[in-house]
């Protein structure tokens, strides 16, 4: 059953097959797509066709790769813009809410806390037509009454970045109000009482304590923010992020461009998921 | 500890922002808009028109009907498919291959829904890996429809949103003391015995929390229903998607996405409850 009791061979044999399958499953789309990116074909499925880098670098009538395809390498860049901007909204914002809610005490706290979880049981969806209603509201009045056209109301790049930092900032806090949770608050009595003002506190001892979960929290937001469509479908304006502009491709135009595009986010991300996980055993 | 006040304020006030304008009044706009209604000569009125029009037309309510049931289902399925997973990580396999295997669950997590979803697609096509190998080996002489059907859905929504569960399993399971599994094996309890009455209990916090990341996940998402599901396998969300952004009936869309706001939220209420758990501890 466990390691330190004995089983039937039965048993342990047909766990392990299980968990075999479960990871076959896992990883199966993953490496087909990797395998296909390098397909000499002009279809995204097979058959296998040879080996080639056509949909990485050929600009012929026929075949546009990924390093010469502009529209694609312009969305790829909103996507990294947004999630940049998100997460370091979310970062300032959500680690003042940690700080707010962990250290304060206040009226209506408790409500004000459910507020700010709500994101994790508010559909995306349904995140991204509120703000998309409240801001086209809020812009009709501000033109109606002042006449004044304030861009950012209407979907574009800058909305995105609101309606992504909308949620961001709930797991940023999550992620530092977990830390802070094992802070030892004698540290800050005795700044205190050595006569540092609060805000020196903050600065100096809470921040520091506090910065490998701030970091850490700025690359879930940026994760979260570049991977993000059913809210940004709702905001996004003429410049799209990298998910919407493959949705359209995947649903209107597919092309093997986008076996390339999507072997260099998984091997991004198998990369970075690496790095961490070789330096964080350094580090044991 | 004496607080001062200008930090409090410092601290509330872009927290009170963020919370007011992105969650409180947007929110609160898409309702009041779901009760207006424009009329022939172009003026708003205060009506039901909107929620009537979702339970007049068959088609809707089904929808939402069936978006309900299948991502309790789909929930459910993810519980059942990674338990077993999440108890080999914590308790059977040894520490060195486990740190290796949770790190591979996190991958397809962070490469985001677009991606898996589309190698799904490849994977399950007509002339796809999966019946091209099948029909290569004999097994079926002509491809078998897989995708564009409930069953290609199931996989895609199972597939993106099942490894949000194992994680708060395998911390529940982590923190159990596995002589309690001994003592009860040591008392002659069958395997079944032990997993039912001392492994789920103990683990219940994690189920819950993960069960209920799972649903949202599932009933919010659009990109697996849209890209995988085929005629019959219709997602509330793209009853809304088609409301905001194919005929721009806004008001119509708004009542819409103020049910299904209803409606994960009622399920999740009702989970929390049967489970006697607080919100603030699914986040963590």
């Amino acid at each position: 059953m466990i390691r330190s009791l004995p089983c039937s061979r039965l048993y342990i044999t047909g766990f392990r097959l299980y968990i075999t399958l479960f990871y076959i499953f896992l990883i199966m789309p993953l490496v087909t797509i990797c395998i296909l990116a390098f397909n000499d074909s002009h279809y995204i499925a097979l058959p296998w066709q040879g080996f080639s880098l056509d949909w990485f670098f050929a600009d012929t009538n026929e075949r546009l790769g990924l390093f010469k395809d502009t529209n694609l390498l312009l969305s790829i860049w909103t996507s990294f813009k947004t999630g940049f901007f998100v997460a370091l909204f979310s970062t300032v914002v959500g680690t003042m809410a940690a700080l707010l809610f962990e250290e304060e005490n206040f009226r209506f706290k408790g409500l004000l806390y459910f507020l700010a979880l709500a994101p994790l049981v508010i559909p995306g969806v349904v995140l991204g037509i509120s703000i998309l209603l409240s801001s086209t509201n809020a812009g009709l009045y501000l033109e109606d009454t002042f006449g004044v056209d304030v861009e950012f109301l209407r979907p574009s790049f800058w909305l995105v970045v609101i309606g992504q930092f909308s949620f961001g900032a709930t797991y940023v806090m999550l992620l530092v109000s977990a830390r802070l949770k094992k802070f030892d608050r004698t540290l800050e009595e005795a700044a205190l009482s050595l006569r540092a003002t609060r805000l020196q506190v903050i600065y100096l001892i809470t921040l520091p304590f506090l910065r490998p979960a701030i970091i850490g929290a700025f690359i879930v937001a940026f994760l979260i923010s570049f991977s993000n469509f059913n809210t940004t479908i709702f905001l996004v304006g003429s410049d799209p992020t990298l998910p919407v502009d493959l949705y359209s491709r995947i649903k209107f135009s597919s092309t093997p461009v986008l076996n390339a595009v999507s072997f260099m986010i998984v091997a991004f991300i198998t990369l970075a998921a690496s790095i961490s996980f070789f330096l964080h055993r350094k580090s044991e | 500890m004496k607080k001062s006040n200008s930090t409090f304020y410092l601290l509330i006030t872009p927290v009170l922002l963020w919370l007011l304008a992105l969650i409180v009044i947007p929110h609160l706009d898409m309702l009041f808009r779901s009760f207006r209604f424009e009329t022939d000569d172009g003026s708003w009125v205060f009506s039901l028109n909107n929620y009537l029009a979702f339970f007049e037309d068959k088609i809707y309510w089904l929808t939402f009907v069936q978006t309900a049931l299948y991502s309790i289902g789909v929930t459910i399925l993810a519980f059942v498919v990674t338990f077993p997973v999440a108890f080999f990580l914590t308790k059977v396999v040894g520490k060195r291959y486990s740190s290796f295997m949770t790190l591979l669950l996190l991958i397809p997590i962070w490469i985001g829904e677009l991606v898996t979803v589309y190698g799904w697609m490849i994977l399950l096509r007509d002339n796809g890996v999966i019946n091209s190998f099948l029909l290569k080996i004999g097994v079926i002489n002509s491809p078998i429809e897989m995708l564009f059907t409930n069953f290609s859905m199931t996989i895609g929504l199972l597939y993106i949103s099942m490894l949000f569960m194992i994680v708060p399993m395998m911390s529940a399971l982590e923190s159990m003391d596995d002589s309690l599994i001994e003592a009860a094996s040591d008392l002659g309890a069958s395997k079944w015995t032990i997993f039912r009455q001392i492994v789920i209990p103990y683990t219940t916090p994690g189920i819950v929390s993960g069960g209920i990341i799972v649903f949202m996940l599932v009933i919010g998402d659009y990109v697996a229903p849209n890209i995988l599901g085929g005629k019959s396998s219709l997602w509330f969300t793209e009853q809304i998607y088609n409301k905001f952004l194919a005929s721009f009936n806004w008001s119509e869309g708004a009542a819409f996405g103020f049910l299904l706001l209803l409606l994960s939220s009622c399920i999740v209420w009702v989970a929390l409850k049967l489970s006697g758990q607080k919100l603030d501890k699914v986040g963590s």
